[in-house]
């Protein structure tokens, strides 16, 4: 075959696969978000944010988000690193360490519910040592502070695996020689891992961050297995307009704004972390 | 081509053949209804085993919408029958259930049959079986009832004082309601506060009755379980002790009676100042535009409606016949029970009877919304009861309005959409 058509024809599979499954279900979402029956509008869009809990939605999830994030990053990056220098048994950490990856967010988040609710097993825990009476219970309206903390958890629990697995084979990218030279003119471990690791890690960094700033933005199941209503997000509002008021046109305005809301956090991401032209590893 | 793959394609080559010839010979009962997998089995086993070929599936409202109009865009499809709530008939265009009036049968209901023909001249859906809402207690919490109150004749305020006295005796709050995601708590403001409290729903829905109405939800709340946010079946807390007194739907509280009937009791719900305000839950069968055996579908509509069928739905999923049936004898103890509690409330002398919803087509999912956001507002955040109520009155009238339903019953009737006074 014609080497130059051979990787169009062998990209094409895909192509088509995702224009009729992404592209064209996503060209009639926008079409549902921007009409009411008649013509152009901002109707649907005036309608969600108009209600009283969208500011309430959107602060939660951008709260969410910018919480649980950064110690995802922290913590995929040492976790990494720590991956990155074991001699023996790297893979066995590697597979254990991304066993969240493989669960439903909503399991997981009845997993965690499993934890925290009032017969679960820390409240059963701090009973039997007599820290408190009797099992108390944790989730509830008046303990906002908690809920948003196991809901934390759960998410880093089971979300940070994502960044890890990227972050590793970025590390395993960075070629060795420069360590080397860095040890040769006596560099620390922490100046190693902030000159060398750091900088060369960008691209991984990158495609990490913005896949999980995105699913952040997505979160749903977790959120209503631990918080049933108490801490509304906007992906379980978009649910909410779907199919409690069977309204799909607000439904896909809500849609609409959370890919707004991700292309935004996608193009920052990528200009923050940009690499330089012509820099290469 | 291997063995191994040669086999696979034969196989699913059967598979494929076998689901076409079954989609040919049986009915696809769609169904919102008798969802938990002991409910479904017996619909399957006990109702639908004389009914022919029927493949009873029930399914979540979101997925069960999705699919129903899916094959309605379409122009054709593979459901039969759909079994659902009258609210769920009531969000759907009438255009696309067949017209049901030449079958011949019906509920011994009026009203009923009134409300299946969802504002036109015939009957788009027939009323296939009904529930309530009531009351039920563990008997341990029985010693706990203010003195003087009579458990079949309550109020508001000896249920509160009830609640304040077991939340004393237990140390922790012993009330128990639906407030979770899947509960149905904005049936309680709609069918029992409101009517009991203003002797209306929308017209009074800022009324200083319903600021007085939503006081009294305050002061019950305090004696609840915090964890009611994340309750959706109530028999669930009764049986684990989590609530001694509850408020859920008949069918949501039969696990408790029928797995201990000796520890529970079940009780008409509490009166107010307008009366004793309560609400009936019906269920009802269609058939869509696009079912593929129209003459089957029918025999099946026809089946569900036979005295004996609405006996055996009775055993399967706690819902009441909607046809005169003479009923046995050996009912499972959660009928009985359910059953005694609906009749005493209907019968109570300041019974205030509330209908469904009716005429807000597929606003009916906003109208719940307001009464659950002022639940959340009011109670749950703390908001000012008048701020709230002037704040979400907006939104109901717009809905009213926007659909023009007029009133429906403890309203008095109004000419056009029902207003928000």
């Amino acid at each position: 075959m014609n080497a130059r058509l051979l990787p169009y024809v062998l990209i094409l599979p895909v192509t088509l696969f995702l224009c009729l499954f992404f592209l064209y279900p996503f060209l009639l979402v926008s079409k549902q978000a921007f009409s009411t029956g008649a013509g152009f509008t901002l109707d649907n869009f005036r309608e969600v944010t108009s209600y009283w809990k969208f500011p309430i939605t959107m602060r939660n999830t951008l709260l969410l988000a910018a919480a649980v994030v950064p110690i995802q990053l922290a913590l995929a990056l040492l976790m990494a690193t720590m991956v990155n220098r074991m001699k023996k048994g790297r893979d066995l950490v590697l597979y254990v360490w991304t066993i969240p990856l493989g669960i439903s967010d909503l399991a997981a988040g009845i997993i965690w519910l499993a934890i925290f609710e009032q017969s679960g097993f820390l409240s059963s825990m701090m009973s039997g040592l007599g820290l408190v009476d009797k099992p108390v219970n944790l989730l509830t309206f008046q303990n906002p502070g908690i809920v948003f903390l196991a809901i934390m958890l759960a998410e880093i629990w089971r979300a940070t695996a994502i960044m890890l697995v990227i972050l590793v084979a970025g590390i395993g990218l960075i070629p060795k020689e420069y360590y080397e030279a860095a040890e040769v003119f006596g560099a620390s471990h922490w100046k190693r891992f902030l000159r060398i690791t750091l900088p060369l890690l960008r691209p991984s960094l990158q495609t990490a961050l913005v896949l999980r700033v995105i699913l952040a933005f997505e979160i749903f199941a977790v959120v209503a297995a631990l918080s049933g209503t108490l801490f509304p997000v906007l992906m379980g509002e978009t649910y909410a307009y779907q199919f409690d008021l069977l309204n799909s046109g607000a439904a896909a305005a809500m849609a609409l704004i959370i890919l707004a809301i991700s292309i935004a956090f996608t193009l920052i991401i990528l200009r923050v972390l940009r690499v330089p032209k012509g820099a290469t590893i | 081509m291997t063995l191994h793959s040669r086999i696979l394609g034969a196989a699913s080559g059967a598979a494929i053949a076998c689901t076409a010839f079954a989609a040919q010979a049986e009915v696809l009962f769609w169904s919102t209804q008798a969802k938990p997998v002991e409910e479904a089995q017996a619909m399957r086993e006990q109702v639908l085993a004389d009914a022919g070929d029927v493949d009873y599936q029930p399914n979540d409202g979101g997925p069960w919408l999705t699919r129903l109009q899916a094959e309605l865009q379409a122009g054709s499809g593979t459901i039969g029958v759909l079994g659902a709530l009258h609210g769920d008939f009531s969000a759907m265009n009438p255009d696309d259930l067949v017209d049901l009036d030449d079958l011949g049968v019906m509920s011994a209901s009026g009203t009923f049959n009134d409300l299946a023909k969802l504002g036109t001249g015939s009957m788009q859906y027939i009323p296939w079986m009904q529930a309530s809402y009531i009351m039920a207690a563990s008997k341990e919490a029985l010693q706990y009832l203010p003195e003087g109150a009579d458990i079949d004749a309550l109020t508001y305020d000896q249920l509160i004082q009830w609640a304040a006295n077991a939340h004393e005796a237990a140390g922790e709050p012993k009330f128990g309601f639906p407030a979770g995601p899947k509960g149905l708590k904005h049936r309680f403001f709609q069918g029992y506060l409101y009517p009991s409290f203003t002797n209306g729903v929308v017209r009074t829905f800022a009324s200083d009755e319903a600021v007085t109405a939503w006081e009294k939800m305050r002061e019950l709340w305090a004696h609840t379980n915090p964890a009611s946010t994340n309750f959706s079946f109530m028999q669930e807390q009764l049986l684990s002790g989590d609530a001694w007194i509850v408020f859920d739907h008949t069918s949501r509280l039969a696990q408790a009676f029928n797995e201990r009937p000796d520890d529970f009791v079940a009780f008409p719900a509490p009166a107010g100042p307008t009366g004793r305000g309560f609400m009936p839950v019906l269920a009802g069968v269609a058939i869509p535009r696009t079912a593929p055996n129209m003459d089957a579908a029918r025999a099946l509509v026809e089946y569900m409606l036979k005295p004996e069928t609405q006996i055996a739905t009775l055993r399967a999923t706690n819902f009441f016949p909607v046809v005169e049936v003479a009923l046995p004898g050996d009912l499972p103890p959660s009928v009985k029970a359910a059953g005694d509690a609906v009749a005493k409330m209907s019968a109570s002398a300041d019974a205030n009877p509330g209908l469904l919803p009716a005429g807000l087509g597929d606003k009916g999912g906003d109208f719940n919304r307001v009464f659950v956001d002022s639940f959340e507002r009011i109670v749950l955040a703390g908001h000012d009861i008048r701020a709230v109520l002037d704040d979400q009155k907006g939104r109901l009238a717009a809905i009213m309005e926007e659909t023009g339903a007029p009133c429906w019953a403890p309203d008095a009737p109004s000419d056009g959409a029902c207003p928000v006074e």
